[in-house]
């Protein structure tokens, strides 16, 4: 199926909506209903045709706009992008992985030609035609990691691997739910997820990190994360929490439907060859609670989730506010029918 | 998961590079590109010797760039051998084929360091093979002190000295030189690290060496290579499937519970990764832990065990598998 | 000390005296000053002769006084402010060999300055012996604008730079040397609840 590419905002007038296929490819990712939380990890191999997990990278309609949208995002602050000197290795990696899939996974939109360290780029959705010297910086507009990150939806961090830990030292970041790149650039496993409620007690850490340090090259792994947020809006990030955060008081139950909505993190780990880094991909996915409903299953499980979460979660993922609106108006679709196993729709 | 995913390769070239030491060169059974890898990084090479399984562990020495093939050096342990070392010499030869691991680095180095300082002895050269690539590659300071027993006996001091110049010291033993460590390490740039590899007595040396020298542990790495150690046969009880495993005495843990058909989880064999530990739920015996991993708190606790190196002395134990 | 289940702040674990070490460079303030007295003490007879003091603070010239008798034979260097004290550490961090070792103790700020400016010489921040002394003061970047508030003392604060009101999150940076403020009323502006003087 060719993919035609919406014209939407995640600002502003906030006209991002998902077509009906979309919905249906939606990475729910609530497997029962009841909330629990696991480290769920899972080999990143190849997942049914049409599904988010079909290719390494996930392009969908939405890609042309969300570039658009992490553009200005970059000019408006161009701290959401960094990278420490001794990364540039994990970077010429990373642009490696990204192009190398994309060219294979989507013949119809990217061409990758390769002779020796000239590379020869060609991205149709976006107009670009570009020619570099692999490994050298200058041949390109951007550093290799900006260059490739301002063409691929999703979050991006690398991480270096030293002393028995990973170091969070380059990330490209503009649609994270509520973390700041430039305040945790440099930090190690354990200190970026300083923040995180109840996990560091159970250990779920440092089991992951020792998974993590011991990826091999050619075996990525992935799991889902989630949160919701007010409006399809990309850019959550701290830095502009004076700017979204009064959305959060704006949900009622008139507009609770269309609101909020539930984003969903497809994070993908890879260990990258030449600098023994691990790229973290973060690739999100938002739909409004009236999209999600349109899936009955879904209809009937969300409200239970939201039900049984710990309250520490509700107040790291920021849903206080408007969980309570969000249940009373989700119940509606819950005919209390038992649902199946798995995330999938029926 | 346990253990790796395999790729066949085809020998493609033996040399015999120092008295005992050979260098192998593998291609891909399809000639297909082999992965890049980091500098420092190792592949586990299987070898099926009559109805024996073993996985050893080699630096890989080639360049990280090269995907058309992965070289190796094998030093001929002799009578010390559990045998790896001596069927590649004996029985390994151009054409043969063999499974490898994908490469995996347990001794990277430190991309944020000011300066590298290499200290090899003997086989011990092999891993700075690669990393001297990538450093040179980065434009990275580094300097290499490399002691031989003799020119017969060191491999490729020609070819490193003509490469790297000035930055590769090589020492004879038969000429009575020894490397001056304390010199070295006496006049070198702040956040410059430390790297050694080579036998154990040489490694113990040298992190000395520095620890007196005043050197943060923070700068000191080193690698060693050592197949498990053999003992005495003792029994493992396996507390989940209540089975009971003998280890013969030539046999790790890990080796006796994959003879039996046991899952067992694993990734570097060498003690270093951390893969394979696993809880230790009662012990009668005292634990011979031979690992690089676990830390003095956990082997004084005496809840963990790396099955692929470390073995009681005596008696029994039973373990959380 | 600094109890804390905060994983993304450092452990000051107190100093000990490496005795491997050819020099010693020691920066303090005024408070951890006794704690580098205490390190003397702890130490062989010549572990002082090999140090370097550098305080960092406005000190009396009573104080200063004592300071140099209470740390002699070290070579001791009295720096009017905790900036100064940085730049002179640097200076002397540009020609400095392997074989020494960095000691920091005072306030937060003061440690974390030391770390933050050692890691561009490739000092590795868990090489640094740490020992926390004297008051809980912060310094705090707004996650807004960027902007660091010194010697903060308070929690919600005022960011010195563009005046939001900020909570001070347990998060910490060590790179920028600094914990994290956020907005606190961006969701309800102006529902701001009263400072607290925690960080005293």
């Amino acid at each position: 199926m060719a993919l035609i590419f919406k014209d939407e905002t995640f600002r502003d007038d906030f006209t991002y909506k998902n077509s009906p296929a979309t919905i249906r490819r939606f990475p729910f990712p609530f497997i029962e209903d009841q909330y629990r939380y696991s480290v769920n990890i899972e080999p990143h191999t190849p997942g049914p045709k049409g599904s988010v997990y079909e290719f390494t990278f996930d392009i969908d309609e939405h890609y042309v706009s969300e570039m658009r949208d992490r553009a200005m995002v970059l000019q408006e602050d161009p701290g959401r992008c960094q990278a420490l000197p001794h990364m540039m290795t994990a970077q010429w990696d990373m642009l490696e992985l990204v192009m190398v899939s994309l060219a294979r996974d989507y013949p119809d939109l990217f061409t990758l030609h390769r002779d020796g360290a000239h590379w020869h780029w060609i991205n149709k959705p976006l107009n670009i035609d570009q020619k570099f010297t692999f490994g050298e910086v200058n041949s390109l507009p951007y550093e290799p990691m900006e260059y490739v990150g301002r063409q691929i939806q999703g979050d991006f961090s690398l991480q270096d691997q030293r002393d028995g830990q990973l170091w969070m030292d380059a990330g490209i970041i503009t649609s994270q739910a509520d973390w700041s790149l430039d305040f945790d650039v440099g930090m190690n496993f354990f200190e970026w997820h300083a923040p995180v409620p109840l996990a560091h007690e159970a250990g779920v850490f440092e089991r992951a990190l020792k998974f993590l340090l011991n990826m091999q090259i050619g075996q990525p792994v992935r799991r889902l994360n989630w949160t919701m947020t007010i409006n399809p809006r990309l850019d959550t990030s701290p830095e502009n929490y004076p700017k979204w955060g009064k959305d959060r008081t704006t949900v009622t139950p008139e507009n609770v439907g269309e609101k909020v909505h539930l984003r969903v993190e497809l994070q993908g780990l890879f260990r990258l060859p030449r600098s023994n880094a691990i790229l973290f991909s973060i690739r999100g996915y938002l739909m409004s609670l009236e999209q999600i409903v349109t899936v009955p299953k879904w209809g009937r499980r969300l409200p239970r989730v939201l039900k049984s979460l710990p309250p520490e979660l509700i107040e790291y993922k920021g849903l206080a506010r408007y969980r309570q609106t969000a249940i009373d108006w989700l119940e509606k679709y819950d005919d209390g029918a038992p649902t199946s196993p798995g995330g999938g729709p029926d | 998961m346990s253990g790796f995913p395999l790729r066949r390769v085809r020998v493609a070239e033996v040399e015999q590079v120092a008295a005992r030491i050979k260098r192998f060169r593998f291609v891909d059974i399809d000639n297909a590109p082999l992965s890049q890898f980091s500098g420092g990084s190792h592949i586990s090479v299987v070898m099926h010797s009559g109805d024996r399984l073993m996985r050893n562990p080699y630096s890989l020495m080639g360049s990280p760039t090269d995907t058309s093939s992965y070289q190796i050096s094998v030093l001929h342990c002799g009578a010390d051998s559990r045998g790896g070392s001596k069927f590649m010499h004996e029985n390994v030869a151009v054409g043969s084929e063999l499974e490898i691991s994908q490469p995996l680095n347990l001794f990277p180095p430190v991309r944020l360091a000011k300066k590298h300082v290499l200290v090899a002895g003997g086989i011990g050269i092999t891993p700075f093979m690669s990393m001297m690539n990538e450093l040179d590659a980065l434009r990275s300071d580094f300097e290499l002190h490399y002691g031989v027993r003799s020119l017969e006996d060191g491999a490729y001091c020609k070819y490193l000295q003509s490469r790297y110049g000035s930055r590769v010291n090589v020492y004879r033993q038969d000429q009575g030189q020894m490397i001056p460590l304390d010199a070295i390490l006496g006049e070198q740039r702040l956040g410059t690290h430390m790297y050694v590899c080579g036998p154990k007595p040489m490694i113990d040396w040298a992190l000395q060496t520095a620890e007196l020298q005043g050197w943060p542990q923070e700068n000191l790495h080193s690698e060693q290579f050592s197949a498990p150690p053999p003992g005495k046969p003792f029994v493992v009880k396996l507390a989940k499937s209540g089975r009971e495993i003998a280890v013969k005495g030539h046999q790790s843990i890990l080796e006796a519970l994959e003879e039996h058909g046991v899952d067992a989880s694993f990734l570097c064999r060498g003690g270093a990764c951390g893969q394979c530990e696993t809880g230790v739920i009662a012990c009668d015996g005292y634990i011979d832990h031979n690992d690089h991993f676990l830390s003095e708190a956990e082997r004084v606790g005496g809840k963990k065990i790396m099955i692929c190196m470390s073995r009681i002395q005596t008696g029994s134990i039973t373990l959380d598998l | 000390m600094t109890i804390s289940t905060i994983k993304s702040r450092p452990i000051y674990p107190g100093l000990s005296p490496d005795l491997n070490a050819r020099s010693n460079i020691i920066v303090c303030d005024k408070a951890g000053a006794a704690a580098v007295t205490e390190l003397f003490s702890r130490a062989d007879a010549t572990f002082a002769k090999r140090s370097t003091v550098f305080i960092a603070d406005a000190l009396q010239e009573t104080e200063a006084a004592t300071a140099r008798k209470d740390l002699a034979p070290a070579t001791l260097e009295i720096l009017p402010s905790l900036s100064a004290g940085i730049v002179r550490l640097r200076e002397f961090l540009d020609n400095a060999p392997m074989g020494l070792r960095l000691y920091a103790a005072g306030t937060e700020p003061l440690i974390g300055s030391v770390v933050q400016a050692a890691a561009d010489y490739g000092i590795d921040h868990l090489s640094i012996r740490t020992e926390h002394r004297g008051s809980l003061m912060r310094r705090v970047q707004c996650v807004h604008c960027k902007g660091f508030t010194e010697n903060v003392t308070t929690n919600p604060v005022t960011c010195s730079h563009c005046g939001l009101t900020l909570f001070v999150r347990d998060h910490y940076s060590r790179r920028l040397a600094a914990f994290q403020g956020v907005c606190i009323d961006a969701e309800n502006p102006g529902d701001v609840p009263p400072m607290e003087a925690i960080y005293q």
